[in-house]
């Protein structure tokens, strides 16, 4: 069913849609990282906003992501800037979640006891409320990671697609190795950058092993 | 040009509306909602009860747990033409590749329901003489429903969505104006499309709430009720 010669002959093709696939990965959830953490930001210090905010980034969530994609092309039209913004608005719910739930999850002990050593608001956040809060955010990045991994494929409709050119290609010539070929590699590719942000938020939160040691 | 695009948007509206012909919106419309309900009661009925039973008798959870996170790597779009291509086309093949991405999200999250109910509930339960079937049905999936009712919500969402992919193959549904409008460079009907398939998931969405609320048994509603009252 796999023709070997074919993916032995396409090497420069594979390398490029994975480029592709890595590209628009990487700049989605960089976007929406960067995004979102100002969005939680705002609702920590005005909690009353927060609802509001995760049922906005819910519905947009629920928008099918063909249609999101679609529906930015009069803006975009066929560009990657268009398959970007989509992406980007899809990490958003994830992680405007559990970067709020990370930063709500500190103790109002620890919280106390760092006012009371006299650090001022923005120190407290930068070197108490955000480092304890990593594992729950760093939760909230592997969801939207691995889900964005899969949902760049369909990008191919609107001509991007990294792994996604593999399967319309596979489509239109009815030949299944391009099909299953970019099936693997964007697993392979999604458990990969999953064990990676283990790996990540493993060395930013040592305390963490440290206390299951014990 | 958004000022065009949204003149012949309404052009496309007013046309595919009002018609029963088969390209209309009444026909598409039931097409998408007949192929989700399906895969998403196909779903329901596989992944509610296994997540059940893995949940009650905690057997097997860690092939469950792997199973989910798997299934969320899965590419859906390419999983779809995989579909096509071994199977031809046809409204089964596709109906098979939505229920297996839809079942893992039911199964994990009725199994987490079931498996977190509190313990002392259970033995309480096990204690006035329940059998482990009628602790099962009484308790643990009364206790479950609001996270099992998550589960499915997602599940139909997604199921939505990825119906749309189904046109690619050659299947009807709203994902024909996605599909035949992008291949045609018509982007009234592209856009019309994708508004309606906006509305449909998000109308499924609060559909689905609104049944959660009705179903959540009244001993929850109370507790969650006590709970926010001591909190505030």
């Amino acid at each position: 069913m796999i023709r070997w010669d074919w993916i032995a002959s396409h090497g420069p093709l594979i390398w490029e849609v994975t480029a592709e696939h890595l590209k628009l990965t990487g700049l989605s959830m960089l976007f929406g990282f960067l995004l979102s953490l100002p969005l939680a930001l705002t609702a920590r210090r005005w909690p009353r906003l927060y609802a509001p905010l995760l049922g906005f980034t819910g519905v947009l969530f629920t928008i099918p992501s063909l249609a999101l994609f679609v529906l930015l092309l009069p803006f975009t039209g066929l560009t990657s800037a268009t398959a970007v913004i989509g992406l980007t608005i899809y990490t958003l719910y994830a992680l405007v979640r559990n970067n709020v739930e990370g930063l709500r999850s500190v103790p109002a002990s620890v919280m106390d006891a760092s006012i009371a050593m006299g650090y001022t608001s923005k120190q407290r956040l930068w070197a108490v409320e955000i480092p304890l809060a990593l594992p729950v955010i760093f939760a909230g990045l592997r969801v939207a990671t691995v889900t964005t991994i899969s949902l760049v494929s369909i990008t191919a409709l609107i001509g991007q697609g990294g792994y996604g050119r593999l399967f319309t290609d596979g489509f239109v010539r009815n030949f299944p190795t391009p099909l299953i070929l970019g099936i693997v590699l964007s697993f392979m590719t999604a458990l990969i950058a999953d064990l990676l942000l283990v790996a990540i938020q493993r060395a930013l939160t040592p305390w963490t092993r440290r206390r299951r040691a014990t | 040009m958004v000022i065009s695009v949204l003149r012949d948007l309404m052009a496309w509206f007013v046309t595919m509306l009002p018609t029963l012909e088969p390209a209309g919106v009444p026909n598409r419309l039931f097409e998408h909602v007949w192929y989700s309900v399906a895969a998403t009661v196909l779903a329901v009925l596989t992944g509610v009860p296994l997540g059940a039973l893995v949940g009650h008798t905690r057997k097997g959870e860690l092939l469950v747990v792997s199973l989910a996170n798997g299934a969320r790597a899965l590419p859906t779009f390419g999983l779809v033409i995989l579909v096509f291509l071994l199977f031809g086309l046809g409204f089964l093949p596709v109906l098979v590749a939505l229920v297996v991405l839809a079942v893992p999200g039911v199964l994990t999250s009725t199994y987490a329901g079931v498996a977190e109910v509190e313990p002392g509930v259970v033995d309480a339960a096990r204690g006035i003489g329940m059998t482990g079937m009628q602790v099962l049905t009484q308790v643990e999936l009364p206790a479950a429903t609001p996270l099992i009712m998550a589960g499915i919500r997602t599940a139909a969402v997604q199921v939505i969505a990825t119906a749309t992919l189904a046109a690619y193959i050659g299947l009807g549904g709203l994902g024909r104006y996605l599909v035949d409008g992008l291949a045609t460079q018509d982007l009234a009907e592209v856009v019309g499309g994708a508004i309606v398939v906006a509305v449909l998931a998000i109308g499924a969405e609060l559909l689905l709430g609104a049944l959660t609320a009705l179903l959540v048994p009244r001993g929850l509603r109370l507790l969650a009720k006590t709970n926010s009252d001591i909190s505030d």
